[in-house]
């Protein structure tokens, strides 16, 4: 009797220890959320959303900030989805085990750990400097599309793997060759998988700002971006802006805020599409 | 070769890395009958009819000796591809596995990765496959639901089904039943029988009523070697080796 109820008593502290973690993470993410939410709101009108800064940007809104977040997001996903799928394909299906296969697997989980600034400092010497793309929208997403290529590579991987073998084998069984079951049968069963991938890099990529500082991102720049080799204003590093430099920095800051709160819708928008298409694939897959 | 010899092994060793798991097999599977082979765990039977439709080069590391042939031609020439063999020779595995695709697309897939476009074409393929393998009646309404919403039974007609759409000369049953229950297994039991008239039929079975009841021709393996072969009744009734009659009367195994 007394045994059980010591073992209650310690079950019952070890439930509330862990209830406590919860309602401590939870309370962080609600501050957060609050403390944008409260200081970005007052600035959000459709005005701010629509009209370019004036005024030294103390004024007006940051739709073309807002127009260069989605173009920087947008290149870098054009640029690493494909990449990062087929070197996924080729090092889950095709190449042979092998250590060089090994040393190529723990090279690109390295490249995930590598810092921001040095992909920033890497975009600046080979895509600004070297290819001579300039401070542009191309070097920005090619940069960003390095930083996410890992994370997309790494959950893909994980995706295809995941997929089973006995449904490889009936494909093959039916007379279809290795590439039109990696085609028709492995990919599309991995697909959830693989937009999990995305989803997560689109969410990192967007609120990067070290990658861009030295290849795409520019303090001020009239006007919408109108090709992919001009330099862009995009929402993290205008954030960074407004609170380090200008002249105005209360009504700076004000602005940064409303920056924040929508780089913050943008990304859940995103993975939002992205969790809906990935919903409905998995009910169809079971 | 006989004419009746639908596929031939001869003098077949087969090698998993360093160890040996068919040894010396020579077996003819007879056109239009339907071929049990039974053995207990582990001893190469599903090894075997794995050759039959080049599946054991997937597996790393594996080794081949001795020849196979279908309709008298070597399966394992370099010439051949074994794309066109998978053509020829279909299979249903042990687990069903079907494709987490739709019931319509499932059946279809087999005929679009051999090149059929004419929705038409498909559409009447499906529906005729699926009533061959008595499957029409339960899905008809739900072509178009997840495959993986069926129960285990469905999936393995529908499994039998998709093969079928192939039109594959030969059916290899790998252990069809052995994760379904009674009633489901009476079915699939049934469809075998029914199939006889038009397919080659290879079953590997660790049911030794099953089959005594689907084949005409038994194998009996033990530890990668064909012990015994012969027509299902006399293999049945009158075992020539003394290991066979052990096994089939439940010595062990």
């Amino acid at each position: 009797m007394i045994q059980s109820t010591k073992r209650n008593i310690s079950q019952n502290i070890g439930f509330a220890v862990l209830f406590l973690c919860i309602l401590t993470t939870l309370f962080f993410l609600g501050t957060i959320i609050y403390f944008i939410f409260t200081r970005g709101l007052q600035v959000i009108s459709w005005e701010f959303l629509t009209q370019p800064p004036r005024n030294a940007m103390t004024e007006g809104g940051v739709a073309p900030v807002i127009i260069g977040t989605l173009y920087l997001t947008l290149g870098s996903m054009i640029f690493a989805v494909p990449l990062g799928l087929a070197c996924a394909i080729y090092i889950c299906e095709y190449s042979p085990k092998s250590i060089a296969l090994n040393i190529i697997r723990i090279s690109i989980n390295n490249l995930a750990g590598v810092p921001s600034v040095v992909f920033g400092l890497f975009g600046l010497a080979v895509f600004v400097n070297f290819l001579g793309f300039g401070v542009s929208i191309l070097s920005g997403s090619l940069t960003l599309g390095i930083l996410a290529l890992p994370l997309i590579i790494s959950a893909s991987q994980e995706a295809l793997v995941a997929v089973p073998h006995s449904i490889r084998e009936a494909s093959l069984s039916l007379g279809a060759s290795k590439w039109e079951t990696i085609k028709r049968i492995v990919l599309p069963t991995a697909l959830p998988g693989i937009l999990t991938g995305v989803i997560l890099s689109i969410g990192r990529v967007a609120g990067e700002t070290a990658p861009i500082l030295f290849t795409a991102a520019a303090f001020y720049k009239r006007g919408y971006p109108k090709s992919i080799f001009t330099e862009v204003m995009a929402l993290p590093y205008h954030i960074y802006a407004l609170m380090t430099e200008g002249t105005h920095p209360d009504r700076q800051r004000a602005i940064a805020y409303g920056c924040s709160l929508i780089l913050l819708f943008m990304v859940l928008l995103i993975s939002g599409v992205a969790i809906y298409i990935r919903q409905r694939q998995r009910s169809y897959h079971g | 070769m006989d004419s009746d010899i639908k596929m031939r092994a001869e003098r077949v060793n087969f090698f998993y890395g360093s160890s040996q798991a068919l040894k010396n097999v020579n077996l003819n599977v007879f056109k239009n009958k339907v071929t049990a082979l039974i053995g207990p765990s582990g001893c190469g039977k599903s090894t075997f009819i794995r050759l039959f439709n080049r599946m054991n080069e997937l597996v790393v590391n594996t080794r081949l000796t001795g020849k196979i042939y279908i309709d008298s031609q070597d399966i394992n020439l370099p010439c051949i591809d074994a794309v066109d063999i998978r053509r020829r020779v279909g299979m249903v595995f042990q687990k069903p596995n079907p494709f987490p695709k739709s019931i319509f697309d499932n059946i279809a897939y087999g005929l679009r990765v051999n090149g059929i476009k004419d929705k038409d074409f498909i559409e009447e393929k499906v529906i005729q496959t699926l009533k061959k393998a008595a499957l029409w009646d339960e899905v008809k309404c739900r072509l178009n639901e997840s495959a993986l919403g069926l129960s285990g039974g469905q999936q393995q007609r529908l499994c039998i089904a998709r093969c079928l759409a192939v039109e594959t000369e030969v059916i290899l049953f790998d252990e069809p039943c052995a994760s379904l229950d009674p009633i489901s297994t009476a079915k699939i039991e049934e469809l075998i029988l029914e199939l006889k008239k038009d397919y080659t039929i290879v079953i590997v079975t660790h049911n030794m009523q099953q089959a005594a009841r689907v084949s005409d021709y038994t194998g009996f393996f033990l530890l990668g070697e064909l012990i015994e072969f012969g027509k299902t009744k006399e293999i049945f009734t009158a075992p020539k080796d003394k290991k066979t009659e052990d096994y089939i009367t439940g010595r062990f195994g």
